[in-house]
């Protein structure tokens, strides 16, 4: 079976090599001449294959923005889709080089896994759609409802937590796939439906009546979602934690795809140090001085990559709100390169 | 076999003089069985070793400690009362259970169908004959968990809603939330009727007895199984009535979203089963007819020659016969039927693999439960065999 193949195998990769992913990632990724990048099956907005069979979505412009950052060329990247359960081993194994799949930072992950995160890409929170003819208009309301959930994500756990601590009684009925959970949501198997809110609203476009759905506007959880990599790669961790912060400084600085050529005879001193006009900064990193110039070049920065996969103009809509600068009222707040 | 036995005029003492120590069949018959042991224990040390180092150096957790530490998420269907408060262990064991429950439910209905469509096959009513033929060509041929997907999203789903239950009489009702049954509840007074209850089956199995050996001795028949069937339902209505009904049911009611109380057969439980019972019958079918046919029908002509009917004949002369080719065959059906119970995870049901994924994901301890499936299917698989095999040397020809 293809589900539990994939654990399987990686236990059988974990008991016969005698020695792997110990390698530097970075230098491996060079000389494949490609970075293998593990994404969602398919969430619209983040990692879902449009109709032409292209990859697009946030966490997958994250990918090109490495791979332009290591080869200046985004395109140079090969997808792993990766549902809930197969995610993490396939990191630990080395199947992919980074994990960019809307994956929750909590503590546990991030020191039992042999992984670390790198950064926070998004922050969502946990939130429940139900259909509208249920007069439901909040979360406290669903004592006794059958729920669907996705399994193996610390959204099941944030369920059972939530309703015990309010005392509600609910029915979990729990699905491996997101496409699984949606069409027995859809065909009136549970009462409502629980994921991170950025994916509430891609799944109700999905619906065959998005209408007839509403979002309840409670919260329950922080879900701060970012990319991870192996433990013990500091090098590859570096370049995967800076991109993420070239992306925000970029913003912020104003540099976007259209105008970097221009900006790099820029007076700002900040503007000429993350473009790489001043200063070494790219060495220290593993990469060309003008890595960062290279991540703007070829996918744009935070705010246009937001714009083109979540924000108004995608068909999801959602507002920047947390996920603004912090100069702006959100949280994204990217490390000077000084 | 021993050389001494192969020449058992050569004397002892002379063969070290003749032949090498290398040379000797039954030494170097053991020399290759203890490499070969050896060499298999050394191999699988070294695969544990290697994959506990390579798990340290990757400071990846490893152990069976998180069987002990909290769940925390809950299980939608459990046979045992189970709360996200249970550890990872007590998650798993709801796991297995509910696989064993699907198994052997799924076991029991595949056997029924499977026997009445194989005989079916070999009906002489023309119609039976070719229904039972549609029946075994069009489920053997689809693969489960089509099947499976065709039940849950095709046939159930389409049900209405909770609050639009198909009410079927009886507090029993059907939605797209499974079938609701009245659940009894027995007061004080219960325990009695159970052991007069009891007490009838020994009484009719008693009587059942006498009556094969009246038969044997004199020829005469005896109703038995009526009679028998009489002593129970006397004797368990008769304690009803003196201990004062201590019986009644508890009745679902329609609430905001569900139904509460009574019993509830949900859908990803009722699709499984109907997928898996209905796919291993074909194959439970084609392995009677096989049985059946192999019973020369000279045993068929022998016993109306003698003034059996259909139903007699069938029973008692050409069935147990088959039972001999039908039982080795019939044990993989089974094995099959219970590995293919892991399918559950597409639908959401609660099994093994299902419970052990949700596991899996929350403490990233992937070789350890992938272990632990491994090894629960594989001492499933070897308490059914052995079962199976005790039964098949039952029922195997004994030879007088």
């Amino acid at each position: 079976m293809k589900r539990t193949f994939l654990p399987a195998l990686a236990g059988a990769a974990l008991a016969l090599s005698a020695s792997f992913a110990g390698a530097a990632t970075l230098d491996t990724v060079k000389q494949k001449g490609f970075l293998q990048c593990g994404v969602n099956t398919g969430l619209p907005g983040f990692g879902n294959p449009n109709e032409k069979g292209e990859w697009t979505g946030f966490d997958v412009d994250y990918c090109r923005a490495i791979a332009s950052a290591v080869f200046g060329d985004p395109t140079k990247v090969k997808f792993t889709p990766l549902d809930a359960k197969e995610r993490f081993t396939a990191l630990q194994s080395g199947e992919v080089d980074v994990l960019i799949r809307n994956t929750t930072w909590t503590m546990s992950r991030d020191t039992s896994l042999g992984l670390k995160f790198a950064g926070v890409n998004y922050y969502d929170g946990q939130g429940f759609m139900v259909k509208k003819s249920l007069g439901v208009k909040s979360v406290n309301e669903l004592s006794g409802a059958s729920i669907c959930v996705q399994s193996g994500t610390d959204t099941e756990l944030n369920l059972a937590d939530y309703f015990k601590s309010h005392n509600m009684q609910y029915n979990p009925v729990v699905f491996e796939k997101v496409s699984e959970a949606n069409s027995a949501y859809d065909s009136g198997r549970c009462d409502a439906y629980t994921t991170d809110q950025s994916g509430l609203y891609a799944t109700r476009l999905q619906l065959q009546k998005p209408d007839d759905t509403i979002v309840l506007p409670e919260i329950i959880s922080k879900e701060p979602l970012g990319p991870v990599v192996r433990q013990g790669d500091d090098v590859w961790f570096n370049v995967v934690k800076w991109t993420h912060y070239a992306l925000l400084d970029a913003e912020e600085l104003g540099v976007t795809q259209q105008n970097a050529d221009q900006m790099k005879s820029s007076d700002n001193p900040d503007i000429k140090r993350l473009l790489g006009v001043q200063g070494n900064f790219g060495q220290g990193i593993g990469l060309s001085n003008d890595w960062a110039y290279k991540i703007v070049k070829g996918v744009g920065n935070y705010g246009e990559l937001f714009e083109k996969d979540l924000g108004q103009s995608s068909p999801l809509k959602i507002q920047r709100g947390e996920n603004a600068l912090w100069n702006k009222g959100g949280l994204q707040y990217g490390m000077p390169i000084l | 076999m021993t050389i001494q036995a192969t020449s058992p005029s050569a004397p002892r003492v002379e063969r070290p003089a003749r032949s090498s120590f290398l040379n000797d069949p039954d030494k170097r018959g053991y020399i290759i069985q203890a490499v070969l042991l050896v060499l298999v224990v050394a191999f699988i040390w070294w695969l544990g070793h290697n994959t506990a180092q390579n798990l340290q150096r990757l400071h990846i957790a490893s152990g069976f400690g998180f069987l002990n530490e909290r769940a925390g998420f809950n299980i939608g269907q459990s046979l045992i009362p189970y709360s996200g408060d249970r550890s990872y262990g007590y998650a798993l064991l709801v796991g297995i259970i509910n696989t064993i429950e699907v198994a052997i439910l799924g076991i029991v209905i595949a056997t029924i169908v499977g026997v009445l469509v194989g005989v079916g096959r070999l009906s002489s009513n023309w119609l039976i004959r070719q229904l039972a033929t549609v029946y075994v060509e069009l489920f053997r041929n689809i693969p489960p968990l089509l099947v499976i997907f065709f039940w849950y999203f095709g046939v159930l789903a389409v049900l209405p809603n909770p609050r639009d239950a198909i009410n079927l009489g009886l507090g029993f009702s059907l939605s797209n939330r499974g079938l609701f049954t009245p659940k009894p509840i027995f007061e004080h007074g219960a325990l009695y009727v159970g052991i007069a209850i009891l007490v009838g089956i020994v009484a009719a199995w008693a009587l059942s007895r006498w009556a094969t050996a009246r038969q044997m001795r004199t020829g005469q028949q005896f109703p038995s199984f009526w009679a028998g069937l009489a002593v129970i339902v006397v004797l368990g209505a008769a304690s009803f009535a003196a201990t004062g009904a201590p019986l009644h049911f508890d009745i679902p009611v329609k609430t905001r979203f569900n139904l509460n109380g009574g019993s509830q057969l949900g859908p990803e439980l009722v699709s499984l089963l109907l997928a898996l019972a209905i796919y291993t019958a074909s194959f439970i079918a084609e392995i009677v007819r096989a049985g059946i046919l192999s019973v020369s029908h000279g045993q068929t002509e022998a016993a109306y020659s003698l003034g059996l009917k259909v139903g007699p004949t069938m029973r008692k002369i050409i069935l147990p016969q088959a039972l001999r080719v039908v039982i080795p065959p019939l044990t993989s059906e089974y094995l099959n039927l219970m590995k293919n119970t892991s399918l559950a995870v597409a639908i959401g049901f609660a099994d093994l693999v299902a419970v052990g994924g949700s596991i899996l994901n929350q403490t990233g301890q992937s070789v350890e439960v992938v272990l632990i499936w491994m090894l629960v299917y594989l001492g499933l698989s070897l308490i059914m065999a052995v079962l199976m095999n005790w039964y098949n040397r039952k029922m195997a020809l004994v030879e007088r």
